[in-house]
């Protein structure tokens, strides 16, 4: 995978699935209208500010609640290339994958500020703060994880598996 | 080397003599489960763009019970498309409109001992109070599910919380969990799969035992599990399940628990979670009198059956005051009848309770039992995260089904033990 270059959006500890994904977001077909709503409780001006290639960082819990898979979607809707968190609710992490968007934990993830300018490099497992100069280097993404985000999600990496001759799939 | 009862399930789905926590294997899948949010409109339409058909359509079932009011358009044309997706792609269980998932499959005779199980719901692992294996997943990946039959996963390690000695009364499976995210916080389990076991848990009915494993889901857990036994046995036959077989699914003598928590069941108190998270569990007595807007008995966690019943317990012979909102959405249509019938609902009728439609309803903030600006209300479900259940400005307990009923009467946080 490429190095993405973006902004930091740090929030926090327990951002839970109902503020990414609010009730009323995620029942109609329009999804980039769901993504509007994503964290408008806690800032309204999210949505319409993050930029393409930027990343989301979180401390603890990133992603705890539901199953909702438009919880890590709206974040890649609106331009979010990256997400880092000092841990994940399992199910987010495995959504992240699964919509072919890096999730990369990072033990001093609350190091890094509101705004910073990252750089984060999802196969050597770093993220480079360029605001305040210091390298982290995140806990190293599993190889059968790395596969399905290099794919660009589950999506194409089944597209591609269901190709393959029946013997080949295991 | 000897097992964990999840050790054995995921061996046995990995085609394997045994597994070890840590590794990563692929599971061929016995259950899929999906609702209408999940399902066909999510799942169900990434299947069609594979081109490919369901792997198995006597494995998958198919619930719907998050978008069913039919005076909203958005839920009328979900329920249009869930319905045309099941005839088109031949699925052999669809369940429509009956009650909410977690507790329709184990309802409809799907759920056993042993079974290993995926469900595009957080709350999926609530069938681990039968004895199975049950993990919840996201939409793509349960679309993965749909077209191969299988599903990776890292082989978690077991953590076993033994509920020790006797629940008083008015202290029920609710408590234990909320006082378990109060002391553990909700990734105090974080992957683990969470085996509740101990004389208090052996002395629970199924559907308390449901409520545990439904509530892994706010302790972190990968999922929950209780050792099947006769009661299990007995339910599930009541609910048709067939070639149930308990002694094959137990740990085995000598298994391996990466860690044990003790907790004393005559000790513990009624709890309540106070606003926004499950894990700012304490005992009810440190929030007496705080006053209430509304009352809310429903979800998968808080109006199974036996919620019902202990609500009444407390309700039977007195009055909610005049104004004052209180809410009962059973959790599926066969529950309400059953409470009808035996009497449990007149009860609860008759002390000023409303009886509401069956479904998500008020959990996720939909129908009647929305919290309106403001609004502070107690419910027996499971999550009270801001705006989950109402807007920003409103607030919500967490407790028991004792709990709720008791704070009903009072309009205000009340200890259910001086009702009983
Ligand atoms: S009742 Fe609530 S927790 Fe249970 S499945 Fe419905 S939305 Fe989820």
């Amino acid at each position: 995978m490429s190095i993405i270059k973006g902004r930091a959006w740090a929030y926090g500890a327990n951002i839970d699935t109902d503020q990414l994904a609010p009730i009323g977001s995620y029942q109609g077909i329009d999804m980039a209208a769901g993504a509007k709503m994503c964290l408008r409780e806690i800032d309204p001006k999210f949505a319409a500010s993050v930029r393409e290639g930027d990343i989301f960082v979180g401390t603890d819990n990133l992603g705890i609640g539901s199953s909702r898979e438009q919880a890590p979607t709206f974040l890649k809707i609106l331009g979010i290339r990256a997400v880092v968190a000092k841990s994940f609710a399992r199910i987010f992490y495995r959504n992240c994958f699964n919509i072919g968007l890096p999730a990369l934990i990072l033990a001093d993830a609350e190091k890094i500020g509101m705004g910073h300018e990252l750089s984060v490099d999802p196969d050597a497992g770093t993220v480079h703060d360029l605001t305040t100069g210091v390298e982290f280097t995140c806990q190293p993404i599993p190889p059968h994880l790395m596969q399905i985000v290099a794919a660009g999600g589950l999506m194409p990496y089944l597209k591609e598996r269901l190709k393959a001759p029946a013997l080949d799939r295991a | 080397m000897p097992q964990t009862l999840s050790e054995k399930i995921i061996a046995k789905a990995a085609g394997r003599p045994s597994v070890e926590p840590g590794e990563i294997v692929t599971c061929a899948v016995d259950l899929a489960m999906m609702h209408d949010s999940s399902g066909p409109r999510l799942a169900g339409r990434k299947l069609d763009e594979l081109g490919v058909p369901v792997w198995d359509t006597s494995k998958l079932v198919v619930i719907t019970d998050h978008y069913i009011n039919d005076d909203v358009p958005d839920h009328q044309r979900i329920q249009k498309d869930a319905a045309a997706w099941v005839a088109s792609h031949g699925v052999k269980h669809f369940i429509k409109a009956q009650g909410i998932c977690h507790v329709v499959l184990p309802e409809a005779g799907h759920v056993k001992p042993g079974l290993f199980c995926v469900g595009a719901d957080s709350h999926s692992v609530t069938a681990g109070g039968l004895g199975a294996f049950m993990v919840g997943i996201g939409g793509t990946e349960m679309t993965g599910v749909l077209a191969t039959g299988e599903i990776w996963i890292r082989v978690p390690e077991t953590a076993r919380i033994k509920v020790t000695g006797k629940l008083q009364a008015g202290v029920a499976a609710k408590d234990v969990i909320l006082k378990l995210c109060g002391d553990f916080g909700v990734m105090g389990f974080n992957y683990q799969v969470i085996e509740y076991a101990g004389s208090a848990i052996r002395a629970m009915s199924v559907d308390e035992r449901m409520t545990l494993a439904n509530m892994a889901a706010e302790l972190g857990g990968k999922t929950g599990i209780v050792e099947p036994d006769e009661k299990t046995e007995a339910q599930l036959s009541a609910w048709g399940a067939v070639g149930i077989d308990i002694a094959a699914w137990k740990n085995d003598p000598g298994a391996t628990f990466a860690r044990t928590v003790v907790l004393d069941g005559d000790a513990l108190v009624p709890q309540v979670a106070a606003p926004s998270s499950p894990e700012n569990a304490a005992p009810v007595t440190d929030h007496l009198g705080t006053k209430l807007d509304q009352a809310y008995l429903g979800a998968c966690t808080g109006a199974k059956l036996d919620d019902l019943r202990m609500a009444a317990a407390v309700l039977k012979g007195r009055q909610i005051p005049k104004g004052f909102k209180f809410m009962v959405a059973p959790s599926s249509v066969k529950i309400r009848e059953q409470a009808a019938k035996e009497g449990t609902l007149g009860i609860i009728e008759a002390a000023g309770g409303v009886v509401l439609a069956t479904g998500c309803g008020g959990c996720i903030g939909q129908g009647a039992a929305r919290l309106e600006e403001n609004a502070v209300g107690i419910s027996s479900t499971n999550r009270n995260f801001v705006g989950r259940a109402g807007p920003r400005s409103s607030k919500l307990y967490l407790a028991s089904p004792f709990t709720v009923a008791a704070s009903a009467i009072n309009g205000a946080i009340a200890d259910p033990r001086e009702f009983l």
